[in-house]
């Protein structure tokens, strides 16, 4: 009767996709409910374990697991649980960072370095731990990265040169054009139009209209500023379906490397991840549900269905095994409002102070207590009452909505998300076929 | 200022909080922070450079004219009402309310009601009140139309596609074949036949479960298994064997099913920015449904835009009364029978012909993802013996109801298509299935491929005849 699975996750995030190929590959029939489109694209694609541990940052964050406090999500799934969302990650993706367990430091669009477990094999060959003088390209149009001063901040901690370009990119495109239609471009090597309206690079025959594939163009664009720079780095735009062609193409024709920057949403990295995790939850015949949001459950102690909305329409999913994959306060998976805080699915207990004024602090960066907000879960990841009882006997959390740690600061929600999505999806599994 | 904003929604929700005036639009398009992840997911953007964007033509529009001194962007008309904007959207901004409002304003107050693409337009959205004089001759109607005399004319005069093949008309219209088969009183008869003889397997094979959900001739199941079957123009003009499969399937599970009178559910209005013919149509759909919901039924579609437009736009833009008991109470077709039937068990335990269906190259209709139904068809049909569904994949068809029949939109269609021609193609059989009719159609279209609906392939497997 109805519709019924084994496992059901909800949330379509990296935590609620790992969880489902998880449980999956473990051999549950999983069902994963997801309310949009997956977040990943709006993820710059990173895979960030842990950085920072207060303002000190982390070389290697496997020796560094212990020393995090008794609650930290880390510590409930312990170094193992860590490795082996790693290993599931590696699996599902084509990303570089495997071969060490030391943090490689990534390059931001804000000139920062990042340290970060995965990255994206585009992204490996701007790596800041490589010495080599590096020119970084933006385009007028693209607004969200500044070349220069990129730039001028990465200078200031990278012991190399690093200098600064803004050009506009090659062919007739509207000057709000997004950057997806630009990657297209760069996919399809499209022909353009060289010389004429003043944006050409001076190879202009007068009265010849010439046109030539894109991706020469953008190459002959940036040949008069390369100098010395043994490598170029650009917003990553370089292609959504083929960004190893492109990349390679731009290589050969400027006679140096060539690497992406991690940009803000809408996320080609993200993108590109996504389209990885869907092909392998595809693969481990994952069943997924998406476009409306799960709001209730129906069961006491024990779930027997989550039940999706759509304009009053109600859809409820059975399981045996329900894992909440919601995120945190900005993925909607925690809500708060001016008298408290809550997990809105189940309303699992979510500590918080009762006067709200204790829950930030003065300055930006400070040490927030919002920032560790979420439920909290047992060595099984299950979440606990306030008495610190199983809310569920069947339910379990992944992931952003889980409190004790603050991912933001910590750089660390990727790997929480991996980590207590793999063994979520195990233990659930191991419920169904133990 | 649209209905919903003036009366609709709760009062406190929509004040403003230092004013006290009610806030309109104002919160959707607060809500956009300019990730412009719709801009990346809308088919047309994608191949047409000279289009905005969904960020556009919903909230930054919505604020450019708030001072009464800018126009409305014509290039609202080349939105396609796909919808997929509101489903990539991660902070609810309501775009496709937004785009069907500003489409609407730009049709009322800057397009010329003597132009030849506002009569066009309305000619084309308002199908179902010329489908019944076609369906009264449906031969000749399907043989004039097939004239390319006639195709010249309609792309020379009207602006019509004349790559297009008409849709040919049944010659028997769904209704006709109701009212003929008996109408309400039948469907109870074959509805409690059906329940009788499952009550009868389920009691053999079930013996000592006490399952309510299996006890299913008596009076209480009688009254829970009602409902009302919105059909749309395309299934009764069209394609009455979809709407056929629908009811004998229903039956089958021991559902009753009624047909009442009914207009255009306004989808190609919307798209059309024809809001008072929309309006009128809604209002009268909204009272029809209503009162059968007040008596327990539950309402029914086919066809997944027909559906969006109940559940969504409805809500969105009236406030009928009953505009939200209508919105919650219908479902489509296959979306129903799963919730409340063991349909992927029964499908397990059927078969269908290999020759007539074998493998169907599936295309999710835009409006059927954005109900949360773009799994269902190949997830339940995988479980059927004979047919092997194949999702082509997450693009648009491009037709997108009226948008590919104008001329002048022809080719951007065919391009947004091409995606899913390419897949489809890969696919050996010469086969396809999808919800939506017009999708149906640019599937054909595109590929010479035979398009069936799942209800049908359900119709092979699951009725005794």
């Amino acid at each position: 009767m109805a519709i019924e699975d084994d496992v059901v996750v909800i949330g379509g995030g990296l935590a609620g996709m790992t969880t489902a190929l998880s449980a999956a590959r473990d051999g549950s029939r999983v069902r994963l409910l997801s309310h949009k489109e997956s977040t990943l694209r709006f993820a710059s694609g990173l895979i960030d374990v842990l950085g920072y541990v207060g303002d000190e940052i982390v070389s290697n964050p496997f020796e560094t697991i212990s020393e995090l406090p008794d609650e930290h999500p880390y510590r409930k799934v312990g170094e193992n649980g860590v490795r082996d969302g790693l290993d599931l990650f590696d699996s599902v993706t084509d990303y570089a960072g495997d071969h060490t367990d030391t943090n490689a430091l990534v390059p931001t669009f804000g000139g920062n370095v990042k340290p970060t477990a995965r990255y994206p094999k585009h992204t490996a060959p701007g790596l800041a731990s490589v010495e080599q003088d590096t020119l970084l390209v933006g385009f007028e149009t693209v607004v969200d990265f500044d070349a220069p001063l990129a730039a001028e901040h990465l200078a200031e901690t990278v012991p190399f040169d690093v200098r600064g370009v803004t050009l506009s990119f090659p062919g007739d495109f509207r000057t709000d054009a997004r950057i997806t239609r630009l990657a297209h471009a760069l996919d399809t090597n499209e022909r353009v139009e060289i010389g004429g309206n003043g944006r050409g690079n001076g190879n202009v025959q007068s009265g010849v209209s010439q046109s030539e594939p894109i991706r020469i163009a953008l190459a002959e664009r940036i040949k008069p500023h390369l100098g010395d720079a043994e490598r170029v780095g650009f917003p990553a735009m370089l292609g959504e379906e083929h960004p190893e062609d492109v990349r390679v193409t731009l290589e050969r024709k400027l006679g140096v490397e060539v690497f992406e920057i991690p940009m803000g949403p809408p996320s080609l990295p993200g993108m590109r991840l996504e389209t990885q995790f869907e092909t392998a939850l595809k693969d481990a015949g994952v069943r997924v549900t998406t476009g409306n949001p799960v709001v209730d459950f129906e069961g006491d102690d024990e779930i027997e269905a989550v039940v999706v909305e759509r304009n009053g329409a109600r859809i409820p999913f059975h399981g045996e095994q329900f894992v909440l994959a919601t995120g945190g306060l900005v993925g909607k998976g925690i809500d708060s409002d001016r008298d408290g805080v809550r997990e809105p699915i189940f309303d699992c207990y979510v500590p918080a102070s009762d006067d709200r004024y204790d829950w930030s602090e003065r300055e930006a960066f400070d040490d927030h207590q919002f920032a560790r907000f979420g439920v909290q879960v047992d060595d099984e990841l299950r979440p606990l009452d306030s008495a610190g009882e199983p809310e569920f006997e069947n339910l379990r959390a992944v992931g952003g909505v889980l409190g004790n740690c603050d991912f933001a600061s910590e750089k660390s929600g990727s790997g929480i998300s991996l980590a207590t999505g793999v063994v979520a999806g195990r233990n659930a599994s191991d419920e169904v076929n133990p | 200022m649209s209905e919903k904003e003036a009366e609709s929604r709760d009062p406190s929700e929509l004040q403003d909080v230092f004013s006290g005036e009610p806030m309109d639009l104002r919160p959707g398009s607060d809500d956009c922070y300019k990730c412009s992840t719709c801009d990346t997911e809308c088919p047309v953007a994608e191949v047409d450079d000279d289009f905005p964007g969904p960020k556009f033509q919903g909230p930054e529009q919505w604020r450019l004219k708030r001072k009464g001194d800018h126009d409305i962007d014509d290039s609202v008309m080349s939105c396609s009402n796909c919808m997929r904007c509101d489903d990539a959207c991660p902070s609810e901004v309501p775009l496709s309310q937004m785009h069907n409002t500003a489409r609407g304003d730009y049709v009322e107050s800057q397009m010329s009601k003597f132009s030849r693409e506002y009569i066009r337009n309305r000619i084309l959205s308002n199908y179902g009140k010329l489908a019944p004089l076609g369906a009264r001759f449906p031969r000749l109607t399907n043989f004039v139309m097939g004239l390319s005399v006639t195709k010249f004319v309609n792309e020379k005069v009207m602006g019509i596609a004349s790559q297009r093949d008409f849709p040919e008309f049944a010659t028997e219209t769904f209704t006709d074949w109701w009212d003929k088969r008996g109408g309400a009183a039948t469907s109870k008869k074959r509805a409690q036949e059906a329940r009788e003889k499952r009550s009868d397997t389920t009691s053999e094979t079930r013996a000592g479960r006490d399952d309510p959900r299996e006890m299913g001739s008596g009076e209480s199941a009688a009254n829970d298994k009602r409902v009302a079957y919105f059909h749309g123009d395309y299934s009764n003009y069209n394609t009455p064997e979809v709407a056929k499969a629908m009811v004998r399937v229903f039956e089958q599970f021991g559902y009753e099913v009624v047909v009442p009178d009914q207009r255009c559910s306004g989808t190609p209005m919307f798209a059309n920015g024809m809001m008072d013919d929309a309006r009128r149509a809604a209002k009268f759909n909204i009272e029809t449904f209503a009162a059968l919901v007040e008596q327990g039924y539950d309402v029914i579609c086919s066809c997944t835009s027909c559906s969006m437009a109940l559940r969504q736009e409805y809500p969105e833009l009236y406030s009928f009364d009953g505009t939200a008991k209508v919105a919650a109470n219908t479902f489509e077709a296959l979306e129903y029978l799963r919730v409340h039937e063991d349909l992927e068990g029964e499908l397990a335990d059927s078969s269908v012909p290999e020759s007539e269906f074998g493998e169907l190259a599936y295309h999710a209709p835009c409006h059927a993802r954005n109900q949360g139904l773009d799994g269902q068809a190949v997830e339940l049909l995988s479980a059927l013996d004979g047919t092997d569904p194949v999702d082509v994949g997450d693009s648009c068809s491009g037709i997108s109801g009226t948008y590919g029949w104008k001329s002048e939109k022809y080719d951007t269609s065919m391009k947004i298509g091409d995606e899913m021609f390419e897949h489809m193609e890969d696919v050996e059989s010469e086969t396809g299935m999808t919800e939506c009719p017009t999708c149906a159609m640019q599937m054909n279209h595109g590929t010479g491929y035979d398009i069936r609906h799942p209800l049908e392939v359900l119709d092979a497997a699951l009725v005794d005849v």
